[in-house]
């Protein structure tokens, strides 16, 4: 009798756990193997689970009628510039945060994280304004400068946890040695900082890469519109026709390097969200 | 003499993310304090004009404003307590040890790491009212008695949305839960046990008071991110008045009707709200946690 209700609390768990996995995979499942059915088989009342029949037409309709190669270029541009620049600009920042003395250290740290929770909103006029005043409206630099808004002080406040976590004596030995701060930072630190900064750059990145309210509001035309914007307005020939296939083309094509990322990353992805959010 | 060097290079360290900070915050932001007290277009097609507190007086009665607020308000509290529900409950599958849960880690990390952009499309269209896959299969499952448009029927599009929004930042939740349930002891599910306490009893003794303040960071950031939402439900449903957030209505107002002086005050407004909400819980639920 016990053995036959243990049994089924197992079996209940796993249907619980297969609940989990279904629901959280097949949405992106489904829009795969949409991206992959010739429309009448799309719009058939009956739909197949599989991709069949199978073409690849939704995909050659997406990078040869709509610009979606140049915004895809824009989005690795944009995305790329902003990681990298938080990332330089984050480091040296946390060094010093992290592991110098420096009075004001309570004061900048409180206004880094306050930054982290600022709404993108409330500065979406001002931005506006600034980026055309100073000629950077649809330009790249623009909008990786407004990037910066979000990407910088997560970067910060995640690095500062990393360099403060490294032992004092390696610092120490190097400056025994006669090593300037500035040469502990790049050739002791920096490499012992790696794996951090593969994380935080690559959450930066992911955050970039999905941004949409500054993508929508600083661009004009395919020159600079980076992928999100893109895809929200994706249209057909007529307002009637929404072309589901190309968009979920479209959708499968940004998404896919991002789960790649995730699932080669996960673990350190999983430890920065978490060093960044617990230490919050 | 080192210190003093020291100091000078770490200021030569922080200043160049000072001046960002300045730059892509500090001075938007006060743009928007200033402008908000002016009747101004984003063109300035017009010469501004000083106005006082008139568009903030304009803001206590403007209905459009009011259903944003509320419609915000709904968004958020909705969908932050089916996440953190939905988010213990999937912490609590995966901490538990079985074969596999390296799987349903990967899985749920899926919708985590999609666009929001395209997770709002990819439902849109599995919600389509004639070829969505969810009529389709609620249908012939008999959950549904006939094809529904979720996403046109007013009263069902914020439902709709907020689902999705479920879908997509649960994981999140999950993931500071669970890192929140790696820190409890082991030992003392071990003492309970001898003593024993049920497994109901050692939730609601240990797993929950031991987990409050990994509840409640992640209960702050998620609320202080459904509090600006826009993504998801500009997608969805554009600036549909049933569904319109603060955000939504913000945007529309400074770059659609290009009211540069309303809403600047809109914007402060929400930034008003996030603060005075910041503020309380840290006030009430912080302390909690910090005890």
């Amino acid at each position: 009798m016990r053995t036959w209700l243990r049994l089924g609390n197992r079996l209940l768990f796993y249907l619980l756990v297969a609940f989990v996995v279904v629901y959280s995979a097949f949405p992106f499942y489904w829009a795969v193997i949409s991206s992959f059915k010739p429309s009448d088989a799309l719009f058939a009342s009956n739909p197949s689970f599989l991709p069949l029949p199978f073409t690849l037409d939704h995909y050659r309709n997406v990078f040869l009628q709509a610009n979606f190669g140049r915004n895809l270029l824009n989005s690795v541009v944009v995305a790329g510039g902003a990681t990298l620049l938080s990332l330089v600009l984050g480091v040296l920042a946390a060094y010093a945060l992290g592991r110098l003395p420096f009075p004001p250290r309570n004061a900048v740290l409180y206004l880094v994280l306050a930054m982290t929770m600022f709404p993108q909103i409330s500065v979406l006029g001002g931005l506006f304004m600034l980026l055309r005043q100073a000629g950077l409206f649809n330009t790249h630099l623009g909008l990786i400068l407004s990037y910066l808004l979000f990407t910088l002080p997560f970067t910060v406040w995640v690095l500062v946890g990393y360099f403060k976590g490294l032992p004092r004596e390696l610092e120490e030995a190097a400056y025994v040695d006669g090593a300037t701060p500035l040469q502990t930072l790049v050739r002791i630190m920096l490499p012992l900082t790696g794996p951090g900064l593969v994380t935080t750059g690559l959450l930066a990145f992911i955050a970039a890469w999905n941004e949409y309210l500054f993508a929508l509001t600083f661009t004009v035309g395919d020159k600079v519109k980076t992928v999100p914007p893109a895809i929200a307005s994706f249209g057909g020939a007529t307002p009637f026709e929404i072309p589901w296939g190309s968009i979920m083309a479209a959708s499968v094509v940004v998404t896919v390097p991002l789960v790649v990322l995730v699932l080669i990353f996960q673990q350190r992805i999983v430890a920065g969200l978490t060093a960044g959010a617990v230490k919050g | 003499m080192l210190t003093q060097r020291q100091v000078r290079l770490a200021w030569a360290l922080v200043l160049p993310t000072l001046l960002v900070v300045v730059l892509v915050a500090g001075y938007p932001l006060a743009q928007v304090f200033y402008w908000s007290f002016f009747r101004a277009d984003i063109a300035f097609v017009e010469p501004p004009e000083f106005v006082g507190f008139k568009n903030y007086l304009y803001l206590l009665q403007d209905p459009d404003f009011r259903q944003a607020l509320w419609n915000t308000v709904k968004f958020t509290v909705i969908s932050v307590s089916l996440e953190t529900l939905l988010g213990l409950a999937i912490a609590l599958v995966i901490h538990s040890n079985f074969k596999g849960r390296g799987l349903v880690r990967t899985a749920i990390l899926i919708p985590w790491a999609i666009p929001t952009v395209v997770s709002a499309k990819m439902w849109q269209w599995m919600l389509h009212d004639v070829y969505g896959v969810i009529n389709i299969l609620g249908v012939k499952l008999g959950f549904l008695s006939q094809k529904v448009a979720f996403l046109a029927r007013p009263e069902l599009v914020l439902p709709a949305i907020i689902a999705v929004d479920v879908w997509k930042t649960t994981p999140f939740m999950a993931l500071l839960l669970l890192a929140g349930l790696q820190l409890i002891p082991e030992e003392l599910y071990e003492a309970a046990s001898i003593d024993g306490a049920t497994r109901w009893q050692q939730f609601w003794t240990i797993t929950l008071p031991l987990l409050t303040p990994a509840l409640v960071v992640a209960l702050i950031f998620r609320t202080l991110d459904a509090l600006r939402v826009f993504d998801v439900i500009f997608v969805m449903s554009g600036v549909n008045p049933a569904t319109r957030t603060l955000a939504v209505y913000n945007r529309q107002t400074l770059i659609d009707f290009q009211d540069l002086g309303y809403g600047s005050a809109i914007s402060v407004a929400i930034l008003l709200l996030i603060f005075l909400f910041v503020v309380v819980y840290m006030r009430t639920l912080g302390r909690e946690a910090l005890r």
